[in-house]
């Protein structure tokens, strides 16, 4: 990871819902090959972040690149296009689609059916689960199961670099370690991860670097090892 | 147990009974003893018959319980035919049909298969891609008069103003559709109702090009060119398309067009596009699907389908006028869509014709005959809310949830 070149680099982003500035300047660098992790309370704009990275919100100010090229005038699409990837927050799946169906719709862009099937089948070794529900509707999955399906549904454009919109949002903490466990297991694959989540001691453990997110800026960036012993984070995040 | 059951049967006798009051005649400005008992008969009637039901119920419980209701027996039934004999024996029957009625009863096919057409297009905006349109009618008068007027105008045929027209609807689909781009459900339905009364009013009020409320006539009708070999040598015959059974054909054979069309956009990529942003837009969007051209191409294409029925009324009744499209007539369609069984394309079909045709076979019941109408519609809507064929993936959704796996 000796590379200098970031993946993904915001400067100075800025982002409007309305009159409300919900990104205050945001600025960090994502290294190819990396989990980063994005903490903070809620509200503090992480979501907004991603969104904004996706082009679904668009950045009033400041500029994106990823792989060197600016990316921040792009439709979602065309982020997605480039080999960007996202699990939205909430598990936002197709609940009327089977699980297959949402699988397939991650692979929406691509044209290569060959390899699709191919990466359908990585996506099942990676939770087996999933394999056992292929028919069901998405909707009538449990919490645990939409959570990878929302993930799995990600892998199947064949990212360069996964978004994770809070992966362990509301799951019992036996299946928090399971997912987790499986995010390693995909950045080991190769996927640089950007990883947004509350659950701050997790996604700090798991991750090189972090950033601390308050009101819509980042306070803090440094090695994820560092922020656990952090003593602000810690009050602040931890719960120590 | 028993008592509750009997106290249910005894409420809902009661009610039934109240529904049916106006369809025997009873008035309010004077009390008829005569008609008093006859209502209360028909009470007592009603609760004999409940009574009576429910003990054949309740007797043969054992061996009912497993089985399905009767209409979903029968779609099963039908879904278990070979496809080809169905689908053939209906466009047999579709195609002798104009040979065993009359012209009345050919003109209701007429309606209905351009009800059809209607209830196909916007299936395309609400059932795909789930936006709700309750102002499709706009789409369908764009066709009419951009058939009545190129034809008055310039003369043009019907042929050859169908594809102006089909561009034309898709342009103005396009111009409610971005708009409304980032709007959903309630607030749409909202735009989209005032779009379709503006295009009403437009045309009710642009007088020196729509003549106003007294709409548009003498438009030709749409006519067949043939060859024919006549003394002074080769030449293109034109045969206009009078009489309502030639009529009912072309109609048939655009409503089979359109059908094809449908199916095989529900079938595409565009298909499980417009599914995948009715079912939840963002996530689509971070999928990479299109968002904003899949929208728009909804709207074109349904618009397409209906401004095509709507060149075709107009050209069939050689006349038009602004008051054929209320949004009464938008309504209708959107019920077609929805009674079908939203997304389902042979329920759409059946939903056409049951609700084009229901009023005429009610037309014995006279003044009474929307009250009949709308009771159907309330109580299949009640007994079957995923629709009369309903769509597999919405069968799926209605009945299937129960079988929640308990495990995480």
């Amino acid at each position: 990871m000796s590379n200098p070149q970031p993946i993904l680099e915001l400067s100075n982003v800025h982002t409007y819902y309305g009159n409300i500035h919900a990104l205050k300047g945001v600025s960090c660098a994502i290294l190819p090959g990396e989990i980063a992790c994005l903490i903070g309370a809620n509200g503090a704009g992480k979501s907004t972040t991603l969104m904004t990275i996706f082009g679904v919100e668009r950045a009033a100010q400041g500029e994106i690149q990823f792989k060197g090229e600016p990316i921040h005038h792009l439709r979602p699409e065309q982020v997605a296009a480039r080999g960007v990837s996202q699990s939205p927050e909430g598990r936002q799946i197709f609940p009327r689609m089977s699980t297959l169906e949402n699988l397939e719709m991650g692979a929406f862009l691509r044209k290569d059916k060959t390899e699709v099937a191919n990466d359908l089948e990585g996506v099942f070794e990676l939770f087996p689960i999933l394999k056992d529900r292929v028919n069901q509707l998405g909707g009538t999955l449990s919490g645990g199961e939409q959570q990878m399906l929302a993930i799995g549904r990600a892998m199947m454009s064949k990212p360069e670099l996964l978004l994770l919109d809070e992966p362990s949002l509301g799951l019992a903490p036996k299946l928090v370690e399971k997912i987790f466990e499986t995010i390693l297991k995909i950045n080991k694959s190769g996927v640089t991860i950007f990883l947004v989540e509350q659950n701050a001691n997790m996604a700090l453990t798991i991750s090189g670097t972090g950033y601390v997110m308050e009101t819509g800026r980042i306070v803090l960036t440094d090695k994820a090892s560092a922020l656990l012993e952090n003593e602000q984070v810690k009050k602040a995040y931890l719960g120590e | 147990m028993v008592r509750q059951e009997l106290k249910k049967l005894v409420v809902y006798s009661f009610f039934l009974a109240i529904l049916l009051i106006p369809m025997l005649g009873f008035k309010t400005t004077a009390f008829e003893p005569g008609r008093a008992f006859k209502t209360l008969g028909v009470f007592v009637a009603i609760l004999v018959i409940n009574f009576i039901v429910k003990m054949i119920r309740s007797r043969r419980k054992p061996s009912v319980v497993k089985k399905a209701p009767l209409t979903e027996r029968m779609g099963e039934h039908i879904n278990r035919l070979p496809k080809i004999y169905t689908i053939g024996g209906l466009i047999g029957l579709a195609v002798i049909y104009p040979l065993l009625a009359d012209n009345y009863m050919i003109d209701v096919a007429i309606t209905c298969l351009i009800y059809v057409c209607l209830g196909l297009g916007l299936n395309i905006v609400v059932g795909l891609c789930g936006l709700l349109d309750l102002g499709y009618i706009a789409f369908y008068a764009v066709g009419a008069y951009t058939y009545s007027l190129l034809n008055l105008t310039f003369g043009l045929s019907f042929w050859a103003a169908l594809p102006i027209g089909v561009v034309l609807g898709m342009i103005v689909g396009c111009i409610i559709g971005y708009p409304t781009l980032k709007m959903r459900g309630d607030y749409l339905a909202i735009v989209t109702l005032g779009f379709g009364e503006i295009v009403r009013l437009v045309l009710n009020n642009w007088d020196s090009l729509t003549a106003g409320p007294n709409g548009l006539f003498g438009m030709k009708r749409p006519a067949l060119y043939y060859p024919s070999f006549a003394e002074d040598g080769f030449a293109w015959a034109t045969y206009y398309l009078k009489s309502l059974p030639a009529l009912y054909y072309l109609i048939f054979i655009i409503a089979i067009l359109i059908i094809i069309g449908v199916r095989r956009l529900d079938n595409s990529r565009i298909g499980r596009a417009w599914i995948a942003i009715r079912e939840d837009e963002v996530a689509a969007e971070l999928s990479g699907v299109p968002t904003t051209w899949i929208k728009l191409l909804a709207y074109a294409l349904g618009a397409a389908f209906a401004s095509v029925a709507g060149a075709f009324f107009a050209a069939k009744l050689s006349y038009t006028n602004p008051n054929f499209f209320l949004f009464m007539e938008s309504c209708i369609v959107l019920c077609i869509v929805v009674l079908g069984g939203v997304g389902s394309i042979p329920g759409i079909i059946v939903a056409g014709f049951v609700l084009i045709a229901a009023p005429e076979v009610f037309r014995q019941l006279e003044g009474y005959r929307m009250l009949a109408f709308g009771a159907i519609m309330t109580i299949m809507m009640i007994i079957k809310p995923e629709g009369l064929i309903p769509a597999s993936r919405r069968r799926r959704e209605l009945h299937e949830t129960h079988e929640k796996n308990p495990t995480d």
